[in-house]
């Protein structure tokens, strides 16, 4: 299924920071969500912030007009606050892009393991993110660290616990 | 090509080598020549190719063949150019690697760079003509006489260095003519230093002066054009002159401001009154200082400054929301402007065009696309 570009896609101002302030903030929101639903389409969950630039996503070939690595940076920021984003280094090169908040992935998983009713299991984390029962799963393929925090959450709300076992982590589900 | 000759690449006596280049191709026009790649040689006298692989195949072209030459920049899979265009063909050319070209300009395509500062060397060269002040005999493959270097300096040589002669003798004469002015200019600059030794005086002796004596050394400074320290502090109630002139700029800009649209900016009012008056110029403080007084004397202009400095005399009477508001109409209209096309649709100044669209961004009616094709505006979809 091809990628549906919202129409700030194909707008040239949509690719300059506006200076006035109320345009910004819309500006600002629509890459939000733009980036965000990207990324979720591709499943992807880093961002480099170099190979960045040359994505489709911030390099609009047809129009020949691309944001600025300025600007680009802002959007980052942008989706930090709301707390989609977190940087894996200082120098904020490479980031996890959360289009799904780890509380949501817990509830996904969570519905899918009470809906095939194998409450009180053990899984490991290879199994739900790899194992053939979850393939048809929207967090199937789900990139170990987001998994673990989803599972936290998860845990945070009693509803799993982590176990260490000897090949690996795994999970119980209540 | 045609214009090259074959040479064994000596240098002649008063010849000096200035840079070589190896990796070099030749062009003819805009065709590859039937030569290797190569190494190119600037002298003070000619331009030289010499192949890389067989060092006997040497050519040469003297620098007075040239008549001007370009950079062209590398591109994907091509290397950087220098295009170098030359006079035609002389009647007694030797023989040289190309009987004739259809093409009156070669290139040399530079595989292994240099050519920045190939460039610029030939650029040094070609300003400095160092082959004209040493002629060189022309090298004598097949004896022509030395006579041949001498010719070149008749033509379209000779006719620049007449040139370059004349107009050093205008400049001569014209800085003679001035050589009064200068020492005019000499003196003033003694006046204005002797007025503001004796304004700071006043300034350091305020009180120990009489009233009499500052009120005449103040009138002596202000015919003189000079900025009393003590009334500019005072320069809020203005002086009559700019009252006066004040009252005469409202009269004068009526016309030309409706003309315009009710804005004109500060430098097109000071142009306009000061061609109208001829005489007895206006300086750009008076004409400030007077505008400055437009509110208060209640008179239908003003003065205005936008957020970037730039100042406008409007009318009062000019609506700042009809602006924008028609500004906003003809950018939807053509989907997007940039300044310099808005201001030929209403015949505006460039300068108030860009004020207006960045005014009606200020207000979010409009947007910026910024990009390496210019500013341009477009409504604000957002």
């Amino acid at each position: 299924m091809s990628f549906e570009w919202p129409w700030q896609y194909n707008f040239p101002p949509f690719f300059t920071l506006q200076p006035n302030v109320d345009t910004r903030q819309k500006q600002l929101a629509a890459w939000c969500s733009l980036v965000l639903s990207f990324c979720r389409h591709r499943k992807l969950y880093t961002l480099d912030v170099l190979e960045a630039q040359e994505s489709p996503v911030f390099n609009n070939k047809k129009i020949e007009r691309k944001l600025s690595v300025e600007a680009i940076q802002v959007v980052f920021e942008e989706l930090r606050k709301k707390g989609n984003l977190e940087w894996l280094d200082k120098n904020k090169s490479r980031c996890l892009i959360m289009w799904r908040r780890p509380e949501e992935w817990g509830k996904l998983i969570y519905q899918w393991v009470s809906k095939n009713g194998m409450v009180n299991s053990v899984f490991t984390l290879y199994e739900l993110s790899n194992g053939d029962d979850t393939e048809k799963e929207e967090f199937h393929g789900l990139e170990d660290w987001m998994l673990l925090r989803s599972l936290q959450a998860l845990q945070a709300e009693g509803k799993a616990e982590m176990i260490t076992m000897d090949d690996g982590k795994g999970v119980k589900f209540f | 090509m045609d214009r090259f000759v074959w040479t064994n690449g000596l240098l002649e006596m008063n010849e000096t080598l200035v840079i070589q280049q190896r990796g070099v191709r030749l062009y003819d026009g805009e065709d590859k020549a039937k030569l290797d790649v190569g190494v190119v040689l600037l002298s003070t006298h000619r331009l030289l190719w010499r192949d890389q692989k067989n060092n006997e195949c040497c050519i040469c072209i003297p620098l007075s063949q040239v008549i001007f030459f370009e950079e062209q920049a590398a591109g994907i899979g091509k290397s950087a150019k220098i295009v170098v265009h030359l006079h035609p063909v002389l009647e007694n050319k030797e023989p040289g690697p190309y009987q004739q070209s259809k093409y009156s300009y070669i290139k040399l395509s530079f595989k292994e760079h240099g050519q920045i500062e190939f460039y610029r060397r030939l650029t040094e060269e070609m300003t400095q003509k160092r082959w004209e002040n040493t002629p060189v005999s022309q090298p004598i493959p097949t004896g022509v006489g030395p006579k041949a270097g001498r010719t070149r300096a008749v033509g379209i040589v000779g006719i620049e260095r007449k040139l370059e002669e004349k107009r050093k003798e205008t400049d001569k004469n014209i800085s003679e003519a001035f050589e009064d002015l200068s020492k005019l200019m000499e003196k003033a600059k003694e006046m204005v230093e002797v007025s503001k030794s004796i304004a700071n005086k006043i300034k350091d002796k305020q009180g120990d002066i009489t009233e009499d004596e500052t009120i005449r050394f103040k009138s002596y400074l202000l015919s003189m054009g000079i900025a009393n320290p003590v009334t500019r502090e005072t320069h809020g109630s203005g002086t009559q002159y700019h009252i006066q002139l004040a009252k005469q700029l409202g009269d004068i800009l009526q016309a030309p401001l409706e003309e315009r649209g009710g804005m004109m900016a500060l430098t097109e009012v000071y142009c306009l009154v000061n061609r109208a008056r001829g005489m007895e110029l206006l300086s750009p403080e008076d004409l400030v200082n007077a505008c400055k007084m437009f509110e208060s004397l209640k008179l239908p202009l003003r003065l205005r400054v936008f957020d970037s400095g730039v100042m406008v005399v409007q009318l009062q009477s000019h609506s700042e929301e009809e602006m924008i508001a028609s500004a906003l109409d003809n950018v939807s209209d053509k989907g997007s402007l940039t300044a310099e096309e808005f201001a030929k649709l209403l015949g505006l100044s460039v300068l108030l065009a860009k004020e207006r669209l960045l005014l009606a961004e200020k207000m979010g009616h409009l947007c910026r696309d910024d990009s390496v094709e210019g500013l341009r505006f477009y409504p604000n979809l957002f």
